[in-house]
């Protein structure tokens, strides 16, 4: 069973459908019984880093979460859910995240050049730094374009980054770290390709 | 490299799909549905759906054609008409759209894209802007383009970014309908006035339109058509692979 965390946090509409288009039945939820029997997590976001990171904390999910991981359930963040898995976020103060892969969440303002559009919305090529490509990514070619919406990104990441785009700089579109992964971009909205990572991430054996 | 995006817009009226010629004089073309599958399969980048319903029951089934298809298709969607209140903003997002777009609402409340950027995010609010050239001045107007509010379009564009618009769709009533081209002045104008994402509307009637809209404007980021597309006229495929053609950054 897939489980997407509800955290009172974002439109988990897409992401839904997005999964039953793939043959999932994925169950939307907060209970953290269903979440412990779930085979896979979601953790989906948007809007404010510190109010998701406080939504988390309240509900106690956090610690559901971290003992999932540390157990070697697959998650995968998506967009701020991917900021969460970091260990700080520098959004409008600095904030401590759930610290499951090293690096830190920065404004993309004032490393990107001035007349770069901020946030950066739009369909923006994957590349991989790392020159192979990470089984997550194995039906992503070089050059296949997602679907981004952010302002904030990951930096620091040690080796965990798995692919980039580029925009004015190279910015950290996607990262690993053995059962924890994370997509800055949206796969639920990013067409093809994206239906595939998903689909990747839910059959794979991680 | 970001890509210039591509949208075809789809007016819907009692869950079908029109296409209003200078906003007069309504034709009936498909099903939203099919028509969206169709889009995103041929490449559209995005997809706008603009209600053009006046009736609670024409709302309704708004909504259920904008679920299904959110169920079916996996871009972004965005929706607009009849956006007036955080309500109305709610209702859609909850559905399946990505964004709003928000344009007489606006007029009529200033405060309404301050209160939605809030709640929900500056790249969830797209003002979407009537403009005509009235005695030489860009001017706003609103009802679908038939009421001149009197406001000069850049200063209220300007605003509206500035109480949290993360994006900017600019249709020039002087070139809808045309298809003579983009107004390439009128959006050049807005591209220097803000730094959020300027889609350009109103004008397109070849592919060559839109390779001279993006060569012309490097700071447009999305070029927005509906007739040109339903009826065949220009193909997505066609167009995104002439624009790769031509050196502009394009997904294929």
């Amino acid at each position: 069973m897939i489980a997407v965390i509800d955290y009172g946090v974002g439109n988990l509409f897409s992401l839904c459908r997005s999964l039953e288009a793939i043959g999932q039945e994925p169950v939307v939820t907060g209970d953290p019984e269903l979440l412990r029997k779930a085979d896979k997590l979601f953790l989906p976001g948007v809007g404010a880093f510190a109010d998701a990171r406080e939504k988390l904390r309240q509900s106690g999910l956090e610690e559901v979460i971290k003992e999932e991981v540390a157990k070697g359930k697959p998650i995968m963040g998506i967009c701020l859910g991917m900021q969460l898995l970091f260990e700080e976020s520098q959004e409008f103060g600095t904030w401590e995240g759930l610290g499951l892969i090293p690096g830190k969440v920065v404004t993309m303002e004032g490393v990107i050049p001035a007349h770069y559009k901020v946030p950066h919305i739009g369909w923006n090529e994957l590349h991989f730094p790392q020159g192979d490509r990470h089984p997550l990514l194995k039906t992503v070619e070089e050059g296949d374009c997602v679907y981004f919406v952010h302002t904030f990104y990951a930096t620091e990441c040690d080796d965990a980054v798995i692919a980039t785009a580029e925009y004015g700089a190279e910015l950290t579109a996607a990262v690993a770290r053995g059962n924890v992964m994370g997509c800055q971009f949206h796969p639920e909205k990013s067409g093809d390709v994206g239906l595939s990572i998903l689909r990747t991430f839910c059959e794979g054996d991680w | 490299m970001i890509t210039k995006r591509i949208i075809p817009c789809l007016d819907v009226k009692n869950g079908r799909v029109v296409k209003g010629v200078n906003f007069e004089g309504l034709n009936d073309v498909s099903s939203p549905i099919e028509l969206a599958e169709y889009y995103t399969k041929s490449g559209a980048d995005e997809l706008v759906f603009y209600d053009i319903t006046a009736s609670a029951e024409g709302r309704g089934l708004f909504t259920d054609i904008l679920r299904e298809t959110a169920s079916r298709v996996f871009i972004p969607l965005t929706v607009g008409g009849g956006i007036n209140t955080i309500e109305d903003f709610d209702r859609v997002l909850k559905c399946g759209a990505d964004k709003v777009s928000v344009n007489s609402g606006a007029i009529r409340n200033p405060d309404l894209v301050h209160q939605a950027a809030k709640l929900y995010g500056d790249q969830c609010v797209v003002l979407s802007v009537d403009v005509k050239r009235v005695d030489g001045v860009f001017r706003v107007f609103a009802k679908g383009g038939r009421e001149n509010t009197g406001m000069e379009a850049i200063s209220w564009i300007k605003r509206c970014v500035a109480n949290g618009a993360g994006e900017v769709v600019v249709n020039s009533i002087d070139t809808d309908g045309v298809k003579q081209g983009f107004d390439i002045e009128m959006l050049d104008e807005v591209c220097q006035a803000v730094n959020v994402p300027v889609i350009a509307s109103g004008g397109a009637g070849c592919i060559d339109d839109f390779i001279k809209l993006f060569h012309s404007l490097p700071k447009v980021d999305a070029g927005l058509a509906a007739s040109i597309f339903h009826f065949g006229e220009v193909s997505i495929s066609d167009l995104k692979r002439a624009m790769a053609g031509a050196g502009i950054p394009t997904r294929l």
